[in-house]
């Protein structure tokens, strides 16, 4: 975890919504892990005056990716960024998701722009795993297959792929893989994991969720980002100790 | 640097510059200490610490506002046993000043604490919140009555000969009277200002944006705010001032030095730029240099009115 000014290399729009920006890494040597993030300033003064929170989507070379949607006006002032100016980032932050594991296929689970953290995890899966995705989205138009492999589609109103929502889409494909060692890596919105979660713990299959919550500085210090344990009282730190839980470990 | 005399005496406690960091906002110095150089801070202030541990609110805990954000925390912290044994020792590697900060809800707590507190040598002080409800007079925070506090000023220093601060509420008519209490009951100092109550709703589902339905808030919006309370303080009472209140760099802790503070604590902007603390040291020393200010304490409360 460090803090660094780092100048944007690239920025692209995927989809009406969705964007990639890509930065450049003083240190390519970095060790950093699918599933965690960057806390990153938008602005060079107090508006808006927290660092917003992205999940590292890739990591090529020296160059950091990030995907994100517009959501309210920091990312909106991230999206208006030009090529060459300087962002200011913190991370990695958190843990990330868990590669190893007795299992021979990955499964991903997305949920809109829950699939920012996947391109990379996919290029760090070791390659004697298969990957398969199920990519869920609000409309056709929201549909974003940037880094993904085998690739499902679901759209909540039907107008690509599976009418309904990604889970229902992954319940309805379980046979395909009776035969297979399956672990789960999902991220999505919060009713989505619920749904999920369910699922996973009654049938015991492995899982990690990636999950969020408003935060302040994203390295622990403020207290601001709790999540329920599962079991016992108390919480954990979204930033701190996730944002990649075991999908049995926390209460949603 | 240069020779300039960045120390200052806070009543007893003497500190090597005026820049500490606020309760609350760098923990127990250990993840910020990866980000930043603690040892060269006039000194750190931990999370307010209670006698049992406090698991703290449910989420969310905290939203953002216009310069600044709410939080309702909920005091969570380790309680004082674990401090004692799990945080003090990698504290006694950061080399730098520790003032401890105490929150409790009864007076008997404040002063356990405090006596269990006061064994480790290495708390240099003891910074008292009082932002806090009293439970046994049925919730009313401690901070928002004159008796409570001059009772917990006299309890507590009794307790130890450790330098007390009291860190009082800006949730009050006349800062400057609770000031005055704390210097009669013989606190060392006061520390100004916690957070000031405020809330945010989602207009769309008409439910309060955090769980605890109020917050304090704090960040630049509330700076004026804390200037003018310091200044109230400054001219009525002669007692030693630390400033807080959305102070993001070096032209923020001088304008709060000159309003009456003789140091000056940073919280949000830690949250945002994790080595502001060092930046502002650097800042204060250079505004020294470049002013011909060969002591900062000269400039304390050097406003012309
Ligand atoms: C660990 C983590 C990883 C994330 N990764 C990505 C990613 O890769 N791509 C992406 O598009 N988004 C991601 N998000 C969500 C992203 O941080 C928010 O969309 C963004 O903060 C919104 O800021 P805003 O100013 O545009 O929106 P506003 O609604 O104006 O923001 C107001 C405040 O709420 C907070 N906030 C709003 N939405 C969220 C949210 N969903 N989660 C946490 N805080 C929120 C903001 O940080 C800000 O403090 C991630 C969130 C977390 C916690
Ligand atoms: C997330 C957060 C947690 C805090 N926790 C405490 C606390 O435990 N005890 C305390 O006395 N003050 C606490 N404070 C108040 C700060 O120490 C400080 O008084 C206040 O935030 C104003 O300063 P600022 O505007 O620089 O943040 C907290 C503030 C924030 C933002
Ligand atoms: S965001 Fe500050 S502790 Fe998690």
């Amino acid at each position: 975890m460090k803090q660094s000014k780092l100048k944007i290399d690239s920025i692209e729009k995927l989809e009406s919504n969705t964007f990639l920006i890509s930065l450049k890494s003083n240190q390519s040597n970095e060790v950093i892990t699918p599933g965690q993030f960057y806390n990153i300033k938008v602005s060079d003064n107090d508006f808006p005056l927290l660092r917003r929170p992205f999940s590292i989507c890739d990591f090529i070379n020296d160059r950091l990716y990030f995907m994100f949607d517009i959501h309210g006006e920091g990312t909106k002032m991230l999206s208006q960024k030009r090529i060459g100016e300087e962002l200011d980032l913190l991370g990695p932050l958190g843990n990330g998701f868990d590669l190893s594991g007795d299992f021979d296929t990955a499964i991903i689970i997305a949920g809109g722009i829950g699939a920012a953290p996947f391109p990379y995890l996919i290029r760090k899966m070791p390659e004697n795993k298969n990957v398969v995705s199920f990519l869920g989205a609000k409309s056709k138009s929201a549909v974003v297959k940037y880094g993904l492999k085998k690739i499902f589609i679901s759209t909540d109103d039907g107008s690509e792929g599976f009418h309904g929502n990604v889970v229902h889409l992954f319940k309805s494909k379980i046979l395909d893989f009776v035969d297979k060692k399956i672990k789960i890596y999902a991220c999505g919105p919060t009713p989505m994991l619920i749904s999920l979660q369910e699922f996973v713990i009654q049938n015991k299959i492995d899982c990690q969720i990636s999950t969020e919550c408003s935060m302040a500085c994203g390295f622990g210090i403020c207290q601001g980002c709790p999540i329920e344990k599962s079991s016992g009282d108390g919480y954990l730190l979204v930033c701190k100790d996730g944002p990649v839980f075991n999908a049995n470990a926390v209460k949603l | 640097m240069t020779g300039i005399d960045l120390s200052v005496n806070v009543g007893k406690l003497k500190l090597k510059n005026p820049v500490l960091l606020a309760s609350g906002t760098n923990g127990y110095g250990n993840e910020i200490s990866n980000l930043t150089d603690l040892s060269k801070l006039g000194g750190i202030v931990t999370k307010s610490l209670s006698l049992k541990p406090r698991k703290g609110n449910p989420p969310q805990r905290i939203v953002e506002t216009s310069s600044g954000m709410l939080n309702a925390i909920g005091l969570a912290n380790v309680g004082v046993e674990s401090f004692v044994k799990e945080k003090i020792p990698f504290l006694k590697e950061l080399n730098t000043t520790l003032i401890c900060n105490i929150a409790a809800s009864s007076i008997e707590e404040y002063v356990e604490c405090t006596k269990i507190l006061t064994a480790e040598e290495l708390i240099s002080a003891f910074e008292i919140n009082v932002s806090c409800p009293n439970v046994k007079e049925g919730g009313l925070e401690f901070g928002n009555d004159l008796n409570a506090v001059g009772r917990i000023t006299e309890k507590v220093k009794a307790a130890t000969n450790k330098p007390i601060i009291i860190k009082l509420s800006p949730n009050v008519s006349r800062i400057s009277d609770f000031a005055k209490v704390v210097k009669q009951e013989g606190g060392d100092a006061v520390s100004a200002i916690n957070t000031l109550v405020g809330t945010a709703f989602n207009i769309w589902t008409k439910k309060p944006k955090i769980k605890n339905v109020t917050g304090g808030l704090s960040g630049p919006a509330i700076k004026p705010v804390a200037l003018a309370k310091v200044f109230e303080i400054s001219r009525n009472i002669q007692i030693p001032i630390i400033g807080i209140g959305g102070i993001m760099n070096w032209q923020d802790a001088i304008e709060f030095i000159i309003a009456g503070s003789t140091a000056i604590q940073l919280g949000t902007v830690n949250f945002i730029n994790p080595n502001a603390g060092v930046e502002i040291v650097e800042g204060i020393n250079a505004f020294c240099e470049k002013t011909s200010v060969g002591k900062i304490s000269d400039l304390i409360a050097s406003y012309q009115i």
